[in-house]
């Protein structure tokens, strides 16, 4: 455990050095099938049910490679900008792992199907940082194991293992940045928008779950560190288990901070794998190995080679969607948003929420203002994401019509949406159940206002007077008494009518 | 002729026409078993109920007038023990899988379900086919039935001894660098090792990824093209396979068989005689290709310099793959589990369970394998080995583009006594010299028998070797002159195999 | 050229996962030198410009639909285990990195 005294305080680590970043993102392609045979790729399940003798490694069993894999491999590699490979290869990366069944992962090596990106990153402050990409491959994932005994789950101490390969072989795509230098004291936040920004894309490619809470896209952070201005390049470590986008940028600030210390009191940083530690938002050393992995790569024999023909390529351009960057410059300009207007969007993951909304019938201005204010509370309160709230775009577009129809008013309008949170149904359904009509009903309004005008004579008196602004309190009397289900204005209208 | 000295082709013709049922067939072989496999040791494991409810299967369909299944069907076969059947154990001969049962079967143990072979055990091998004796099964050598004392080839040793002591007609093997057709070479049986990528490797066990294919074993050449016809064919689970029509293998037996090779083009390659080959054996194919010549054919010299560098290329990609393919032999999820008392944890148990569960040879590989592929070493053996197999493809193009088929002897000595060679692995890699270059271009080559040695009166093979899915070249090659020779040496050479009974 | 010593057989044994005798790692690291000694002849003819055959017959682009097949089923993929516990694996406690 580190203790805070071996921390630097952080901005003087961005005085005295520079940062150096690296990420690498694994993602888990939502194919139907995995990535070498015809297991269903479903996240969950009962243990070693979605298991064949591929998948297991059985003696004599084979690999074919699932071209939806292959696919969602160049659309990714186009939308990152990417060379797409004219000819490359799966390579066998050897090394002995019980979560591994063939005791190789089969993997891309030297041999990438993208390579040579750039991914665009829009920081906090509107500012655009590029993020250069090295390669994107295609691989597999491994099995889970469960650790038996000892600290509950925990792998030291345990006393046996037990293991499910339902995940072992399910497409992975690994997409390896370049270094990443300039950051300086933004390294955190670049860290934390590049792996948003690629969540993004990948959401838009519409290619995979992207949870990173679920392990559907996971971040591993390479840092270092070197003297201001020296350009000497630090020793770096990995940091692995980052569940979130919170804790990409607290484990890069955490690194640094740590490595810093280390090297501003004349120490030496280790080569290491380290974990973060979603807890503490610090991270610890992993177990070293003795000698450096040798993987023994070769290119896999039971597999042909890849040769995207460049049609095949072209065709696959097509089919991709507006990538994330593009839309908001689109959304931006259609609905006249201000740069801070389009960042609370960003931010609140509603672009896409809002956009469904006004396909469904309503203003952006509307759609905008349910989204990222009432929602969103909403969201926070229910400590869930904007959009895993149980309401549809279609749903707040109906509401809107309600609205604008004179049917509810905005306060009315707020418990039809937590009445559609609670799940009870859709909006009219709502309506009906709570008795949320407002009444709009002249004769029954006239009953109302003449029996409060009778029960306040003075104020009555008043009105007919020409004063006016004492109809407020008639008024606040007959919502009252219509429990607020009458339309304000139309109250207004008609104690003045009635009084003149 | 006795139900067990048949052929597959007139097996099947008397089940077929309801002369003999396919059971009276089986029990025929399985009683051969009993009684002969005691001293000879081809059998892991003998089926006799799946055996015999196979064959009833055909004749059923005969009985009630159905087609049968193929022109195999009700004919027995002995399966080699690195293909996989659901039902049976699989071993490889190998501790380390003792008592494993596959939950699947391989595509050439389907096909040949299907095509109503009666499958009537699984075969010794060399532990997962490295070796060219069979003296490295787990589970004891096999011997020749031609001298007991002596090696069966290998690894496929349990399949070609099957054939030569009449245990079965019929036999699949595996042929990695030799595995089918060396056997073939000291029993006296024909074997071929079709292009790679025709048979399936799906629930092949592998040793070599990109050498191993799977091929027919059988005593006549019309009976191994039967065979070859069954179990060939595109397969979407294996990447590698070809999706081709399978050459016309069983036409061009039949066709060979009329005795006529003109306008047929033999090669002789050259590099194939001299230092280290037995006086016997290189007379012996001396006057096959003397033979080859009076049938019609035009017999040239054809140098393939590269195949020189064969056999180091072969000792480089084979281990290394291997060292990859049987590292999931690892005691985690089948096979055995040495050391799991509480006390060694997972990595632990791995390195004593393959310790204890593979045999030296195996571990040899291995080691030679995992060096090869290290990062220092990659280019200079794994890389160049398979630079050299692009120069070795491309003698056999230029070799081809002036002859139909080329000719060699299948190995350089005839059956070596049991123990002789295994304190020395460089001499025991040597029986693989002249099969070894079809592997590393992948092209199809056969073994058929071309008599005795007169050094020491035991079999001598001639290899065939044609261009990719031209296997049916080679095999009409092979009809004919099998045909000449049956009638220069008075009958075929597979019945001069000593008697066996009471052994 | 190679010669092999017992620290490098070792080496190689680890990678391997063979927990090798002491008399082994004698007779392998002899014979690992007379093998390695007489492969490494193919040093000789492969030069630069050759290229790598990794595949003897040359196919690109062999993809599977992305259609699920039927699984083998719990109690068959555990059938041949050594151990198993709850529908999983059982296999001895782990050392190493948390995945
Ligand atoms: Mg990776
Ligand atoms: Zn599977």
């Amino acid at each position: 455990m580190t203790s805070v005294a071996d921390l630097m305080d952080y901005d003087e680590v961005v005085e005295r050095f520079d940062p150096m970043l690296g990420l690498e993102v694994h993602v888990e392609l939502h194919t139907k099938t995995k990535m070498f045979c015809g297991c269903a790729n479903e996240f969950g399940g009962e243990p070693n049910t979605h298991v064949c003798p591929v998948c297991l490694a059985a003696p004599g069993a084979l690999p074919v490679v699932n071209g939806i894999a292959v696919e969602s491999a160049i659309k990714i590699g186009l939308a990152l900008n990417c060379e797409i490979a004219e000819w490359c290869r799966f390579a066998r990366k050897n090394y002995f792992y019980p979560d591994m069944p063939k005791n190789f992962q089969t993997s891309q090596y030297d041999e990438p199907i993208a390579f040579n990106g750039y991914l665009d990153v829009t920081l906090d402050d509107g500012e655009v940082f590029r993020v250069e990409i090295e390669r994107a491959h295609m691989e597999e994932d491994t099995g889970k194991s469960l650790h038996v005994g000892g600290t509950a789950g925990r792998i030291h101490g345990a006393e046996h293992s037990l293991l499910d390969y339902n995940r072992a072989g399910v497409p992975l795509i690994e997409i390896v940045t370049k270094m990443i230098p300039g950051t300086a004291e933004r390294a955190p936040e670049v860290a934390r928008a590049y792996v948003s920004a690629l969540r993004d894309l990948l959401k838009a490619l519409d290619v995979s779950d992207v949870r990173m809470d679920q392990g559907s896209l996971r971040c591993d952070a390479n840092v270092s560190l070197s003297p201001k201005e020296t350009g000497v390049l630090g020793t770096r470590t990995e940091t692995k288990n980052v569940n979130s986008l919170r804790s990409v940028e607290r484990a890069v600030r955490f690194e640094m901070t740590r490595q810093a210390a280390i090297l501003a009191e004349g120490g030496e940083i280790v080569q290491e794998t380290r974990h973060f530690e979603e807890a503490s938002g610090t991270t610890r050393a992993g177990r070293r190995k003795e000698t450096a992995e040798d993987y023994r790569y070769f290119p896999e024999p039971d597999l042909v080679p890849i040769a995207p023909s460049r049609e095949w390529v072209e065709e696959l351009r097509l089919t991709l969607p507006e990538m994330p960057a593009q839309r908001r410059k689109r959304v931006q300009a259609e609905w006249k948003l201000t740069d801070a207007e389009l960042r609370d969007l960003v931010n609140a993951d509603a672009v896409d929420l809002v956009a469904a909304t006004v396909e469904a019938g309503a203003t952006s201005v509307e759609a905008r203002s349910w989204w990222v204010s009432y929602l969103m509370q909403q969201a926070n309160t229910r400590g869930v994401e904007l959009g895993a709230l149980p309401i549809t775009p279609a749903q707040v577009a109906k509401v809107v019509a309600l609205v604008n129809e004179g049917a509810l008013t905005n306060k009315l309008a707020r418990e039809v949406v937590i009445g559609v949170l609670d799940g009870e149904g859709e909006p009219e359904q709502v309506v009906e159940a709570r008795g949320l009509k407002v009444v709009s009903d002249d004769s029954a309004l006239e009953k109302a206002v003449d029996e409060a005008l009778a029960a306040q004579p003075d104020v009555a008196d008043k009105i007919r007077d020409g004063k006016v602004a004492a109809a407020g309190a008639i008024v606040g009397a007959v919502m009252k008494a219509t429990k607020g289900q009458a339309d304000a204005k139309r109250v207004r209208e008609l104690v003045i009518s009635r009084c003149s | 002729m006795s139900l067990i000295r048949s052929t597959a082709a007139e097996l099947a013709a008397k089940i077929h026409g309801g002369e003999v049922s396919a059971v009276e067939v089986a029990q025929a072989h399985l009683d051969r078993i009993s009684s002969v496999d005691k001293g000879i040791n081809a059998f892991l494991h003998v089926d006799t109920e799946g055996a015999l409810a196979a064959a009833k299967q055909v004749d059923d369909d005969v009985a009630a007038g159905r087609p049968v299944a193929s022109p195999l069907a009700g004919v027995p076969l002995a399966l080699k023990d690195v293909l996989v059947a659901e039902g049976m154990p699989t071993t490889c001969g190998s501790k380390i899988l003792e008592g494993w049962h596959s939950p699947y079967d391989a595509t050439v143990t389907r096909r040949l379900r299907e095509a109503g072979v009666v499958i009537l055990g699984k075969t010794n091998m060399d532990e997962f086919a490295m070796g060219s004796s069979t003296e490295n099964s787990a589970y004891g050598p096999t011997h020749n039935p031609w001298d007991l004392d002596r090696i069966p080839g290998g690894s496929g040793g349990g399949s070609s001894a099957a054939l030569a002591a009449f245990e079965a007609p019929l036999a699949i093997g595996t042929d990695t660098g030799g595995s089918i057709r060396q056997p073939g070479a000291v029993t006296g049986t024909v074997g071929v090792k079709p292009t790679y990528g025709s048979v399936s490797r799906y629930g092949l066990v592998a040793f070599s990824s990109s050498l191993d294919q799977a091929g027919p074993c059988a005593r006549t050449v019309l009976d191994a093209a039967l065979l070859h016809e069954v179990i060939a064919g595109y397969d979407d689970r294996d990447s590698t396979s070809i999706n081709a029509p399978v050459p016309p293998v069983v036409a061009a037996a039949r066709e060979g068989a009329s005795g006529d090779l003109s306008g047929v083009r033999v090669g002789v390659v050259t590099q194939f005689s001299g230092e280290g080959y037995q006086p016997g054996v290189l007379a012996s194919f001396e006057a096959a290709v003397e033979q080859l010549r009076q049938l019609g054919a035009e017999v040239v010299q054809v140098s393939c310099p590269s195949f020189d560098y064969a056999l180091p290329a072969y000792y480089l990609i084979a281990p290394s793959e291997a060292s990859s393919n049987l590292a999931r032999f690892d005691a985690m999820r089948y096979g055995l589990r040495v050391g799991d008392d509480g006390s060694h944890g997972a990595e632990e148990v791995m390195s004593l369970t393959r310790e204890a569960g593979f045999g030296a040879e195996v571990k040899r590989r291995i080691m030679i394998g995992t060096y090869a592929l290290s990062s220092g070493y990659y280019d200079a053996y794994y890389g160049s080995a398979q630079k050299v197999r692009t120069l070795i493809s491309r003698d056999f193009d230029a070799a081809f583009a002036t002859v139909d088929v080329l000719v060699s002897p299948t190995t350089p000595t005839t059956a070596f006594k049991i123990g002789e060679r295994s304190g020395d692995p460089m001499a025991m890699y040597k029986a693989d010299l002249c099969t070894i270059p079809s592997n590393l271009a992948g092209n199809a080559a056969m073994n058929v028998p071309s008599g005795l040695s007169a050094d020491d009166g035991l079999p001598v093979g001639l290899q065939i070797m044609a261009p990719p899915l031209q296997d049916h070249r080679m095999y009409r090659v092979a009809a004919a002159y099998e045909v000449a020779r049956d009638a220069a040496q008075g009958g075929p050479l597979i019945q001069r195999v000593p008697q066996l009974e009471g052994i | 050229m190679p010669s092999i010593s017992r620290d490098e057989v070792a080496h190689l044994a680890r990678l391997a996962r063979l927990a090798v005798t002491d008399d082994e790692l004698d007779l392998f690291a002899g014979q690992l030198d007379v093998i390695l000694q007489s492969v490494s002849a193919v040093g000789d003819i492969a030069t630069a410009d050759i290229p790598p055959t990794s595949h003897a017959v040359p196919l690109t682009n062999v993809f599977r639909e992305d259609v699920v097949r039927p699984s083998l089923g719990q109690a068959k993929t555990l059938a041949g285990a050594p151990a198993a516990e709850d529908g999983r694996f059982r296999v001895p406690r782990i050392l190493g990195e948390e995945a």
